[in-house]
């Protein structure tokens, strides 16, 4: 499915999802890296050893989800575009998702807009709580979207 | 006769890398540019590049050029010529060039040729139809000149700039209604097929473009499966109504000084057709021409600076210059290449250099 149409497999998604335990304890990030490429930025943009130490460039990045604390850096480091952060402790029933954005319009705080998933479906309405800036010389956005808890780990983009 | 001790032929990655690492070893370079501007490739580079730090990682291709450029710009032992072509290599060692419709010559006691590549292109019917592009010149029109080559893009070829280029069409608010690629899988960094997909572009791998349609320009094309026999699958054809096409199918090097040069060249598919066989440290079968970079076999920009670097040292180590410092910077160069080669994806690129050493024997 990945490498014939762009979308990872379940399977894949899967593995490289946090533990529940770990979800309910707040914000943290899900790599979804999932072909060896030369490429480490991820591992050297966290400051709180998130990322364990690449023995190759090539090797696929490895998490230590206990010391990641969800703050996002390396959103705006993965030239893949692959880092979201999730924080399932949001509300009852919504979720926080953090997303990489490099479109115009970059949306309006408090606007509700389409989430979309790994497919490009529309699969529910998601309300931005914040866009940041990655950083002074970078010119990714990140996006915090609120969205319905089940969709946490579907939504991975919002129409532009 | 204009003189210089080290001729570089080309200021994309390779050739500004080049620059920087020769000049630095205290060579006195001449860099020779066709465009008004350095940078080559890198300045319609919007995406954040790959690698590790070393390469620029998590920068954008147009700000690594910006950077490298002032750099080149500012040394001191680096003339810079834009708008000046490259026209020819004569059997004296002299290299002519034109600029502003002037032709002047040039001799250079080393040369380093790092012309890049040109693109590919496909034969359909009504291939010519205005409307059909090279994805180069859909990139230059759009990050260059911030001209939009049309309203609906279909295109061909699902490698990393074909993939690359329709991220760059939909933030230029263009639609992308499909990638249409005719190997089985997807060539492009998974991410970057990723980051179109969930954007809504769909990825059509085994399908190609049967024809094209249009009266003055194009309309519509017709697209179809292919088995495994790369034939058309009869009743798979779609119509997709669109006015550009855009083609990115592959690369091919820009040899043509090489051959005059008489630098023994091999045919390596892999690599993307004639590549000139050279030493480990890049340099030709002619004494003092060295490659590096597209034009020495078709990779990404982060390895074509690191070649860059190790043509730069290596010929300036030949003029005498960095005798101490060569063999530690070597080293370290070479390591960062092997890096950059040794995973999955630098499969193809391992055993076309392989192949390529194979003829190197033959050669000696």
């Amino acid at each position: 499915m990945l490498e014939k149409a762009g979308v990872p497999s379940g399977q894949q998604v899967a593995a490289v999802k946090p533990s529940k335990e770990r979800l309910a304890r707040g914000p943290v990030a899900i790599v979804e890296c999932f072909q060896k490429i030369p490429c480490d930025p991820c591992y050297t943009a966290c400051k709180r050893g998130g990322f364990l130490p690449f023995e190759d460039i090539n090797d696929l990045p490895r998490m230590d989800f206990e010391k990641c604390n969800g703050c996002g850096i390396c959103i705006g480091a993965c030239p893949g575009l692959a880092i979201f952060i999730v924080d399932e402790t949001y509300s009852e029933d919504e979720a926080l998702v953090m997303i990489p954005w490099e479109f115009l319009p970059v949306p309006a705080e408090g606007s509700t807009v389409q989430g979309l998933n790994r497919e490009g479906e529309a699969i529910s309405e998601v309300k931005v709580k914040k866009v940041r800036s990655a950083g002074k010389n970078n010119n990714t956005y990140i996006l915090t979207l609120i969205v319905p808890k089940e969709f946490a780990h579907d939504i991975r983009s919002i129409d532009n | 006769m204009d003189k210089t001790e080290i001729l570089i032929i080309g200021s994309g990655p390779a050739g500004l890398k080049a620059s920087l690492s020769a000049a630095g070893q205290g060579a006195e370079v001449t860099l020779v540019e066709r465009d008004p501007f350095l940078g080559g490739q890198l300045v319609k580079q919007t995406h954040m590049f790959f690698g590790s730090k070393e390469h620029y990682a998590s920068e954008r291709g147009y700000k690594i050029a910006e950077n490298l450029s002032r750099e080149v710009k500012e040394h001191p032992g680096i003339r810079v010529l834009c708008d000046t072509t490259a026209l020819g290599y004569y059997e004296d060692g002299i290299v002519s060039l034109e600029s502003g419709g002037r032709f002047t010559v040039i001799k250079p006691q080393a040369l380093i040729i790092a012309t890049g590549a040109q693109e590919n292109t496909l034969m359909f019917p009504n291939c010519d139809l205005p409307g059909i592009y090279g994805a180069g010149a859909v990139q230059t029109l759009m990050n260059v000149h911030g001209i939009l080559p049309g309203k609906r893009v279909a295109m061909i070829g699902a490698g990393n700039i074909g993939v690359i280029v329709s991220y760059q069409l939909l933030q230029a608010g263009v639609e992308v209604p499909a990638i249409i690629e005719a190997q089985p899988r997807i060539g492009a960094y998974h991410v970057h097929a990723s980051r179109v997909r969930r954007m809504g572009i769909p990825i059509y791998t085994s399908h190609t473009v049967l024809t094209a349609h249009g009266r003055e320009s194009l309309e519509k094309v017709t697209i179809s499966q292919i088995g495994p026999d790369w034939q058309p699958v009869a009743g798979t054809e779609k119509e997709l109504a669109v006015d550009v096409l855009c083609i990115s199918v592959g690369l091919t090097p820009l040899t043509e000084l090489l051959f005059q040069a008489g630098c023994s060249m091999a045919y390596i598919p892999e690599l993307g057709g004639h590549i000139s066989v050279r030493s480990d440290t890049l340099e030709t079968t002619v004494p003092n021409i060295f490659v590096c970079g597209d034009v020495g076999g078709i990779e990404e920009a982060s390895s074509a600076m690191v070649e860059g670097s190790i043509a730069g040292l290596s010929a300036a180590l030949n003029l005498g210059f960095g005798v101490d410092s060569y063999a530690g910077k070597l080293a370290a160069a070479r390591r960062e290449l092997d890096d950059l080669r040794r995973g999955p994806v630098g499969e193809k690129i391992r055993s076309g250099l392989e192949r390529l050493s194979s003829f190197r024997e033959v050669a000696q």
